[in-house]
């Protein structure tokens, strides 16, 4: 959780939010949660576990890629 | 949720030495739920163990304006707030290993500095659009 509101701290860009599951069933569903913790990235992808650094960048690079080269 | 003694002296050295000043603006409702009340009281718990740290609590329905300013959709909510505005958000109680994930964010945002290596943030400094990161987690 610390490295996503890390990410905020850095990045005007970029907005992190701790969602705590039970809370919020809705959200669960909808994104597909069925085990903790999982990142949601922009609504569309998703990168699952407690990521070191390195690989939460690499998950924001692939989430990010798609979108960036259709421009 | 009363915090315990030793929750108490975490939460005092943890936030002893902060940075700078953080507000933590909390979304509850008039009529509020198990998890809004208990998340309040954390709040303001918080608050009154660290000098630098205040509390701000709104109510998710007349003060819709500044949930909208802060981006807040949904309640319990907890906005960390230090020099600016970073995007650091927390809903749902944070409880458990969350409740440290509160006590490092109110550090960081503190700090105005995240900390992150050289080349995560020239990543994060070239960013292409803007990035919502979503961290579902439980309380255990």
């Amino acid at each position: 959780m610390r490295l996503a509101h890390k990410m905020a701290v850095e990045s005007d860009r970029v907005r992190a939010d701790c969602v705590e599951a039970m809370e919020f069933p809705h959200l669960v569903n909808r994104y597909g949660v069925r085990g903790v913790p999982r990142t949601v990235i922009n609504d569309a992808a998703y990168a699952d576990g407690a990521l070191p650094e390195a690989a939460l960048v690499e998950a924001l690079q692939q989430a990010l890629a798609p979108s960036s080269s259709e421009e | 949720m009363l915090l315990g003694d030793r929750e108490r002296e975490i939460v005092k050295g943890k936030l002893v030495d902060l940075a700078g000043p953080v507000r933590l603006v909390m979304f509850t409702q008039e009529i509020e739920c198990e998890y809004c009340r208990d998340t309040r009281d954390m709040v303001q718990q918080v608050a009154d163990l660290a000098d630098q740290v205040t509390a701000e609590i709104y109510n998710f329905v007349t003060d819709k304006e500044k949930a909208e300013e802060l981006g807040v959709d949904k309640i319990p909510a907890i906005a960390v707030i230090g020099a600016q505005d970073y995007g650091v958000r927390f809903y749902g109680i944070p409880g458990g290993y969350e409740f440290a994930a509160l006590l490092e964010a109110i550090s960081d945002v503190a700090a105005g500095d995240s900390g992150l290596a050289p080349e995560t943030r020239q990543f994060l400094a070239d960013l292409p659009e803007d990035v919502h990161l979503q961290v579902f987690t439980t309380p255990t």
